[in-house]
């Protein structure tokens, strides 16, 4: 049989992430927009302090978008990540100790409470056999209502070891946790349930049928995107020092966002949470550069919305280029 | 046996010598009131090539399904090495050693080649997680043992071409070194020389006492492989048999006698021009050539990735060229999109080969994909006119012979090949004089396939002139007028009269012309 020639191993590389890459594009586009709005304003270059209120303040939706982004590829969505925000967000507030014991001790239940809200999530829809956007809709609502009934009111004190741990004022520490997540990604991927989580969002019956244990890796990617969800709770609780039952709310949708901007496919299958951990700085570079843009705050979400168009059709146009590149 | 007492079905084979490796005993299934089998039974030994035959609908798929474990049967035994076995999932099968290759591939578009083939059995490292370099390594010493050279395992599936596809869901069973290995159409995407491989690998498997069931509707490979055939149908076993010829075998499929495959080829008219490309150039496409004639049937045969496809889908405006000039009627147009190409006066159609996702909208009504192309002239002032849709479609499935319970049934409860009829009747609503063919006999049983063959052959006679590409090469020796044979982009050769032979088109597309 013939044997046509292969590509290039980086030309392969690109084109089988080509999400990634375009969100990694996006994002040095934003952030060259942002420099410049910003010396603009301030007539000088952003430095360390910028960069470490940036990564603090984007660490919660860090780990929402990969939380979100797992559950996706499997071709599912969670609603309830804004709930389990919520919920863990509260929890952490009012059990966060002094002693270090305490403070490992509740990450570890806080963590806990995350994957088991995941774990409801999941045994509804692979047992269940029901729809995603209908058991997390559903689950929204009630985790959002156990968070009220945990923490009524906005309250509740965060150790300050615990901030400087995960939100350090001094300097981007908590970059770590992003290498952290990305290293346990990488190995999650390299187990049967990581390429049950692709199979299955491919195509549910062929991932059957190559022996994939499809309900399994369907549960374990609800959880894990719970325990993800926690652990944004858990950024959310130190960077604002408090507790807020509310404060998760916004999460859900932005959380899809970080997704949409990493260029996951919303049908599953492909793409890989790497690039919602890049979706989620996007994100947060278009809020900053609408703040020194000297943006009426009332008309934040309109430009945010606009933004938000542009660069996915950005995102699709450029994808489709490539497409028709790779065909002819 | 029910098989009517006038035609005297040859003498059916002696049982079995080898022990019973798939023993089936009155299996029956019904998807909703459809009966898929109906007491049915079959047998398979160890070592033998069991060619399983009928027309579509007449239960192999669903057979091959229950023995593979995809589904359960309502009643019936199956015994596999002499066991009784409820085989409710695909994992049974596999730990009974039943691998399956479905007609539906059952790869992972998104993933790679070697994830695919390798899927539950990858490489591990030393801390028990995937070793994805090794995986890719394993992966391509698995296909080149397998004489699999042009397959890239880093490649995604979603990147490959369907005989690719086919090739490494083959291997992927294969692998798995299975005793029983259910092939459901595994030829049907797959091009001669393609076939020759997958023969090889039958070949090895039997040596190896490997009991191999498949279905097939191109004859030559039933008999170039198989040791003995069971014809099916209406869901039960008709006779099982060493040796059979086509149209014996024809008439125990159909129940009825079938004279002849192919119809005579239409009488040419005058040799008016009614399409013509000068110097197509786009794509694949490497300057093309051809004139198809008012009332002919032009057949054009080669290798996938040769160009076909872009041929056709640049007739139809559904792809665009980069140079060269296309006539309809002698006047030079323009093709931009399928609207234009569908337009009046320019009136082209095609009917793709792939019609689940290039044709037909499986969920609605066969009366709503009929009328799809035609409903501006079906509505008054906007709206639809559902009697006049009705009428029309009525009349069309009856003019194709589309055997259906009624044109309100969704399209998906059909044949492969009476789905097809429904796309061509589509078509046909247009009144296009310009009919664009492509493999629409792929996957298609005998006994339709000769009806979609005769009608053919009458459209032509009627006047609409036929651009007929096939993969399967006797069709193209035997349907159309003239034959063009396509390799690198361009028109390699022309074939007509005695030289239009399957050899001389296979030939053609695989040698070079001086060499032939």
């Amino acid at each position: 049989m013939p044997q046509p020639k292969r590509k290039a191993a980086w030309i392969r590389l690109v084109e089988q992430n080509a999400g990634l890459v375009l969100s990694a594009v996006l994002l040095v586009i934003a952030i060259v927009l942002y420099c410049a709005i910003y010396y603009a304003a301030q007539g000088r270059l952003p430095g360390g302090f910028e960069l470490t209120t940036t990564v603090n303040n984007t660490m919660p939706l860090v780990f929402a978008g990969a939380a979100q982004a797992i559950v996706v590829i499997t071709g599912g969505i969670d609603l309830s990540v804004g709930g389990v925000i919520d919920l863990t967000n509260a929890l952490a507030a009012l059990y966060l100790g002094d002693s270090p014991l305490s403070m490992v001790l509740c990450t570890i239940g806080v963590i806990a409470v995350g994957g088991a809200c995941g774990l409801l999530n999941g045994l509804l829809v692979a047992y269940g056999r029901l729809q995603p956007i209908l058991v997390t809709l559903a689950t929204l609502a009630i985790f959002q209502g156990l968070a009220i009934r945990v923490l009524p009111a906005p309250g509740g004190s965060v150790p300050e070891a615990y901030t400087a741990i995960l939100a350090n004022f001094e300097a981007p520490y908590s970059l770590v946790f992003i290498v952290v997540l990305l290293v346990v990604w990488a190995l999650v991927r390299r187990t049967s349930i990581g390429v049950g989580i692709y199979a299955i969002g491919n195509d549910d019956l062929a991932a059957k049928s190559s022996g994939v244990k499809n309900l399994r890796s369907r549960v374990t990617a609800y959880v894990l995107s719970g325990m993800l969800a926690a652990v944004a709770g858990l950024f959310l609780v130190a960077n604002a020092t408090s507790g807020d039952p509310t404060t998760g709310n916004g999460y859900t949708l932005r959380s899809i966002v970080a997704v949409v901007l990493g260029g996951i496919s919303l049908f599953g299958g492909r793409g890989t949470p790497i690039s919602a951990v890049i979706g989620a700085f996007v994100s947060t570079m278009i809020v900053n550069i609408l703040f020194f843009a000297q943006i009426d705050p009332l008309y934040q979400s309109f430009f945010e919305g606009v933004f938000l168009v542009v660069a996915v059709l950005l995102t699709a146009i450029i994808s489709r280029l490539m497409r028709r590149r790779a065909v002819a | 046996m029910d098989s009517p007492s006038a035609l005297d079905p040859p003498a059916e084979a002696a049982g079995p010598s080898a022990p019973l490796l798939v023993e089936c005993v009155g299996l029956r299934k019904t998807f909703g009131g459809v009966v898929a089998l109906n007491d049915a039974d079959f047998n398979a030994i160890a070592g033998e090539v069991h060619a399983l035959v009928g027309e579509n609908g007449a239960g192999k798929s669903t057979l091959i399904k229950a023995i593979g474990g995809r589904i359960r049967p309502d009643a019936g035994t199956i015994r596999i090495k002499g066991q009784a076995q409820a085989l409710g999932a695909p994992e049974d099968g596999h730990a009974l050693g039943i691998r399956t290759v479905f007609q539906e591939l059952t790869l992972l578009g998104g993933m790679t080649v070697a994830e695919n083939l390798l899927i539950g059995r990858e490489p591990r490292g030393r801390l028990g997680f995937i070793h994805r370099r090794r995986m890719g390594e394993e992966a391509e010493a698995l296909l080149a043992r397998m004489g699999i050279e042009h397959i890239d395992p880093l490649a995604l599936v979603e990147e490959t071409s369907l005989a690719e596809r086919q090739i490494v869901e083959i291997v992927r069973a294969i692998n798995n070194r299975p005793d029983i290995l259910l092939l459901d159409e595994p030829t049907s995407s797959l091009v001669e020389r393609e076939v020759n491989w997958l023969y090889g690998q039958i070949e090895e498997l039997r040596k190896r006492d490997t009991c191999i069931i498949f279905t097939s509707h191109r004859w030559h490979e039933i008999r170039n492989v198989a040791d003995r055939i069971t014809v099916f149908r209406a869901g039960r076993h008709v006779g099982t048999f060493e040796d059979i010829d086509e149209s014996e075998a024809i008439t125990l499929m159909t129940g009825k006698r079938v004279s002849t495959l192919y119809p005579a080829v239409p009488p040419l008219p005058a040799r008016d021009a009614a399409l013509e490309a000068k110097g197509l150039r786009g794509g694949r496409l490497n300057g093309v050539d051809l004139t198809l004639h008012k009332g002919e049937i032009l057949g054009v045969g080669g290798l996938a990735g040769h160009g076909h496809r872009e041929l056709f889908f640049s007739l139809f405006g559904a792809e665009r060229t980069s140079g060269g000039e296309i006539l309809v009627g002698g006047k030079p147009v323009r093709l931009a999109s399928p609207r234009q190409a569908t337009r009046r006066g320019i009136d082209i159609a095609l009917v793709p080969e792939d019609r689940k996702t290039e044709g037909l909208f499986l969920g609605m009504s066969i009366r709503n994909n009929m009328t799809l192309s035609v409903l501006g002239r079906i509505s008054s002032a906007g709206v639809l006119n559902f009697g006049a849709e009705r009428r029309v479609a009525e009349e069309m499935a009856r003019r194709l012979g589309v055997r259906m319970q009624g044109l309100r049934h969704p399209v998906g409860s059909l044949s492969g090949g009476n789905q097809q009829k429904v796309l061509i009747g589509r078509w046909l609503l247009m009144e296009p004089r310009i009919l664009l063919l492509y493999d629409i006999t792929r996957g298609v049983d005998v006994a339709t396939k000769h009806e979609l063959y005769e009608l053919v052959s009458r459209l032509a006679g009627q006047g609409h002139s036929i651009l007929l590409y096939s993969s399967d090469a006797e069709e193209l020796a035997h349907l159309p007028h003239r034959v063009l044979v396509m390799r690198e982009g361009r028109i390699a050769r022309e074939l007509a009269g005695p030289d239009m032979t399957a050899e001389s088109i296979v030939s053609a597309a695989v040698r070079d012309t001086a060499q032939s």
